[in-house]
């Protein structure tokens, strides 16, 4: 189980501020977070990053998530 | 709308063309006579992105008419390399990195050889002010201050 | 070297990363040969012109272009109908390209002319009718929030708003970021300080204007030339916009006369096709200066009000921000990331941000170097310089003792991997700068920023040419000088002299998708691409070697250009250089290349530390930066002098936004300062020379450690100079641009106040 650590906007639509999901990769992570949390699944269409450890993932949907890992979700970034 | 005939001297040769009255000389160098490397920036005289040397004189090229260029000497930035051989403004632009994406440095090229011309050993400031009338948004403008100091140290070793 | 062994760029003795060769490019761009957008052309092409609003919001009844038709030499006209409504996605986009319905700002786009020459397109588009109800309209953040204010789309609900409100307003989304809670956090403090702060928005302000040649043929194939930032996003925006293969659209990036942002989004080039499409000729439009101002993309405005406290011993107890972003007509102001980074350099247990992203009778915001971090550092950092002076604590201390660090949890979220705050706050207490004796009416600032950085998806192509060189084909425009990086990236890697390696942009038809350049992404993630294909190319140079050695490719390595045995075990051969197996490739199995393609992630955030000396005239108000010290932190520089390039850039890009740059609107919404001579950027003049300090702190994301080094540094100018010019005027500045006039009224403000106590 992947516990998913959600602030502001996304805790608000979870309505908590971490979540626990069954995933092996973010991929995996973002379909179920769809499915169980119906109302963050418009935020999940706008496009959201991914955070493991420190280290924010944007585009890279099979990186795995290792056992233990600390997993943030934030919206998608863009840049100048 | 009328034409003129134009003959003129760019970067020491004899050129003719044809343009229409209210053509500016920077729409003749890039147009019609593919000297593109003069920039248009802002077509007002603010960004120096189209300066050219007119009888040794900085000007903006499109604050000049096409029809001003009779039986004057047009000194481009096509102009500034012997041949093969780099002036030591252009050399020492690459070895300052005084350029990011290089749209102003035709520009500043031909400002800063203006200002060497007359006056070969400039102070910092009176580099900042003889270059005030060209626009750099990338740099920032010390690498390019320092490549002007530089040159004009090489120049003056002659 | 096998994909995730990282070296150690602490240690490992690099032979070119960190030296500073002559940038490939640079010849052609001192003597006029380098061809940017508006230097192509092709035979019998027609120039472009683009027709737009003169009001700020007005219903457009119709569109008549018959009279302007009928001109002799006009060959096609388009209108918003040309095009096709595709995504949901895409609607902004074209709505923004071509205004439809409504004109939503003043220079929105209405209709374009495509003729045989420029005076022949401007008397066209003046021919052109357009019956406009003019409607009211709203350009200030503030009041576009207000019930009642005009309203842009009436289908405009606030999202993440619970509940959802039920009538549409201006306010697109509100966003939050934080934990803890900073009313808990306040209790704690001895001191609080809560200010309201505002910024005006300013333009990327690149030197060369938007500019483009589209030639579409009969069989529905096309050509586009364009100056941008990613010409695989044009590409993929203007075949949908058209309704075509995105195969069929061959884009090639032109050179790029600077961007910032400013050039991650179409404009032109959809209308361009579109006109070629039309008349059946190559078409040309280059921008006007005064197009660039009034419809290609400035900054948000903001208005944004922030909430600090702190102990006496230094330590930030709580901190909340609420920012409010108007990013022109449609949603999308950077407000997202300001929220995200407004305390990220910080290491706290309650903070919130709130953001609120605003619609307004503007053109729509493009994306400027950082996008919404440098006015929310501007608020953050002012009030941490006051709690400093209040509570008698030196500005540096006071940030060091609240730094983030490695596994500090960001105010964004997650915690932070190794970043280098702390070193960068470090260096700039050690620079002799800050204790520099400071002259009369001069003030110092000091300020830190915070940038992500991002990777993208990245492509890269190495062949290995018959004489030993190498020809590396990229996908995302040299905008600062990357070319050179890739260049000395790839004969590091190879083992071959600079000079062997020529780096080329390639069109969108030869090289797999990139994302566009941006988010300090390049050196990282092209960087990176570029690393793993010359390692993809080493070992098919090391199995042609064993081939023609009659060994196994697991017993060759491959050292300073040369193959080689692994051992003596593996046999003796002579070493092969990269140059001898080059020669014989057509015989030992046809032509040698290296390839990447990747999701580019893992780049690492970054931190800077700016300190500024500013003189302020008391008769005048007028500013002048006497000093200026930039120190940030690359991760590993690879060519240090275009890494100090970007820092000084973005020190004064952040000045003129300071103390000059804004956008000026009159109360008819139009905007009154379309030109430089008004919109007054830095000239050389208005400078000091700008000290750097590159700090090396690895990032752990990237083989070499780098980290995008472009943005950050935009991040904390206009705090620091705040900071500078308000210890030199000893009154605080919460209003951007700090012109003279504003100055002067803080001055004569704090003198009657004097008065009167």
């Amino acid at each position: 189980m992947v516990q998913v650590k959600l602030s502001g906007s996304f805790k608000q639509a979870a309505g908590r501020a971490e979540v626990e999901v069954e995933a092996a990769n973010i991929h995996q992570l973002l379909t179920r977070l769809g499915q169980d949390h119906p109302k963050l699944k418009p935020m999940l269409d706008r496009g959201v990053a991914v955070a493991i450890d420190g280290q924010i993932y944007r585009d890279d949907q099979f990186r795995p998530i290792p056992a233990g890992s600390e997993v943030f979700l934030l919206p998608r970034l863009a840049g100048g | 709308m009328s034409t003129v005939r134009v003959s003129t001297t760019i970067n020491g040769d004899a050129v003719a063309y044809l343009c229409e009255v209210d053509e500016t000389l920077l729409d003749v160098l890039r147009d019609r006579l593919g000297l593109t490397g003069s920039k248009e920036g802002c077509s007002t005289g603010d960004c120096g992105a189209c300066s050219v040397m007119l009888d040794g004189r900085v000007v903006c090229s499109c604050l000049v008419l096409g029809a001003e260029a009779e039986g004057r000497d047009i000194r481009t930035v096509e102009g500034l390399a012997a041949g093969d051989k780099l002036h030591p403004l252009q050399e020492k632009f690459l070895e300052f990195a005084a350029l990011q994406c290089g749209v102003c440095t035709p520009g500043f090229l031909v400002a800063a050889k203006a200002l060497l011309d007359r006056n070969p050993d400039p102070s910092e400031t009176e580099i900042r002010f003889a270059l005030a009338g060209n626009l750099c948004r990338c740099t920032g403008y010390d690498k390019i201050v320092r490549a002007v100091q530089s040159a004009a140290a090489e120049l003056r070793k002659g | 070297m096998p994909l995730d062994s990282n070296i150690d760029p602490a240690t490992h003795k690099f032979n070119l990363v960190g030296t500073r060769p002559l940038r490939p490019d640079g010849v052609d761009k001192v003597t006029g040969r380098a061809k940017f957008g508006a230097d192509a052309n092709a035979p019998g092409m027609l120039v472009g012109k683009i027709l737009r609003s003169p009001h700020p919001h007005a219903r457009i009844r119709s569109i008549n272009t018959a009279k302007a038709a009928k001109l002799p030499g006009v060959k096609a006209i388009v209108t918003a109908a040309d095009f096709k409504e595709g995504k949901r996605a895409l609607r902004d986009v074209l709505c923004n390209v071509m205004a439809r319905g409504k004109a939503l700002y003043d220079g929105h786009a209405v209709a374009a002319v495509a003729a045989t020459s420029a005076s022949v397109a401007r008397k066209a588009l003046k021919l052109i009718q357009v019956d406009y109800e003019i409607l009211p309209h709203v350009t200030d953040v503030d009041e576009a929030m207000k019930p009642g204010a005009p309203l842009l789309h009436d289908d405009m609900i606030t999202a993440h708003v619970d509940p959802a409100p039920k009538k549409p307003s201006n306010v697109a989304a509100r966003c939050e970021f934080g934990h803890g809670d900073p009313e808990v956090g306040f209790k704690q403090a001895d001191v609080v300080i809560e200010r309201s702060f505002r910024t005006e928005a300013t333009h990327q302000g690149y030197i060369e204007p938007h500019a483009c040649l589209a030639s579409m043929g009969m069989d529905g194939q096309g050509e586009l030339w364009v100056c941008t930032q990613g010409h695989y996003m044009v590409r993929n925006t203007c075949a949908a916009l058209l309704g075509m293969d995105v195969s069929k659209l061959r884009v090639t990036a032109s050179e790029i006369g600077g961007g910032f942002g400013g050039k991650t989004t179409v404009f032109i080039e959809p209308v361009a096709l579109a006109l070629s499409r039309k008349a059946g000729k190559p078409v040309k439009i280059v921008m006007s200066r005064e197009e660039v101002f009034r419809a290609s993309g400035p900054t948000s405005s903001s208005s944004m009000d922030v909430k600090i406290g702190v102990t006496k011993a230094g330590r930030i107890t709580g901190a909340l921000a609420e920012i409010r972003m108007q990013g022109g007509a449609f949603a999308g102001a950077p407000v997202e990331l300001g929220a995200m980074s407004a305390f990220a350099c910080y290491d706290l247990e309650h903070v919130k941000s709130v953001g609120w992203d605003v619609v307004t009778n503007r053109p729509k915001q493009a994306a400027y170097r950082a996008p919404g971090a440098p006015m929310v550092a501007f608020a953050v950092e002012s009030v941490l310089d006051e709690l400093a002076r209040k509570i008698g604590m030196d500005p540096i201390e006071l940030r060091l003792k609240n730094a983030a660090k490695e596994g500090t949890q960001s105010s964004y979220g997650p915690k932070y991997n190794r970043i280098g705050l702390r070193q960068c706050l470090e260096a700039t207490r050690n620079h002799p700068h800050y204790t520099a004796p400071l002259g009369p009416n001069e003030g110092r600032g000091v300020a830190a920023g915070f940038w992500f950085n991002f990777g993208g998806q990245t492509c890269v192509s190495l062949n290995i040419n018959i004489d030993g060189t190498v020809a590396l084909a990229v996908g995302t425009p040299d905008i600062g000088g990357s070319r050179a990086s890739m260049c000395m990236i790839a004969a590091e890697e190879l083992g071959i002299p600079y000079d062997k390696v020529r780096a080329i942009v390639a069109d969108t038809s030869s090289l797999g998708y990139n994302d566009i350049s941006e988010g300090s992404r390049v050196t990282f993630s092209t960087g990176l691409a570029t690393i793993q294909a010359a390692r993809d190319a080493i070992g098919k140079l090391c199995a042609r070697a064993a081939k023609t050695w009659g060994i196994s490719p697991e017993a060759v390595v491959w050292e300073n250009g040369h193959a080689k045995p692994s051992s003596p075990n593996a046999g003796d051969f002579a070493p092969l250089s990269l140059a001898d197996i080059a020669k014989k490739a057509g015989n030992t199995g046809g032509p040698i290349a290296g390839h990447f393609e990747v999701n580019a992630d893992g780049a690492g955030v970054s931190f800077a530390i700016h300190l500024a000396d500013a003189a302020v005239d008391p008769e005048t108000g007028r500013v002048q930066i006497k000093r200026y010290t930039v120190i940030q932190d690359a991760g590993k520089a690879v060519h240090p002098s275009y890494v100090e390039g970007q820092f000084q850039g973005g020190a004064v890009q952040g000045i003129g936004w300071a103390l000059n740059e804004e956008y000026v609107y009159g109360k008819d919404g139009r905007l009154q300062n379309a030109g430089f001579l008004d919109y007054r950027i830095p000239v050389a003049s208005d400078l000091p020379m700008i000290d750097t300090v590159i700090v090396e702190v690895p990032n752990p994301g990237h083989p070499y450690g780098v980290r995008g080094v472009g943005e950050t540094s935009i991040v904390p100018p206009l705090a620091a100079i705040a900071n500078a010019v308000s210890a030199a005027a000893d009154v605080r500045l919460t209003e951007l641009p700090m012109s003279p006039p504003r100055v002067l009224k803080a001055i004569d403000g704090k003198a009657a106040g004097k008065a009167r106590r």
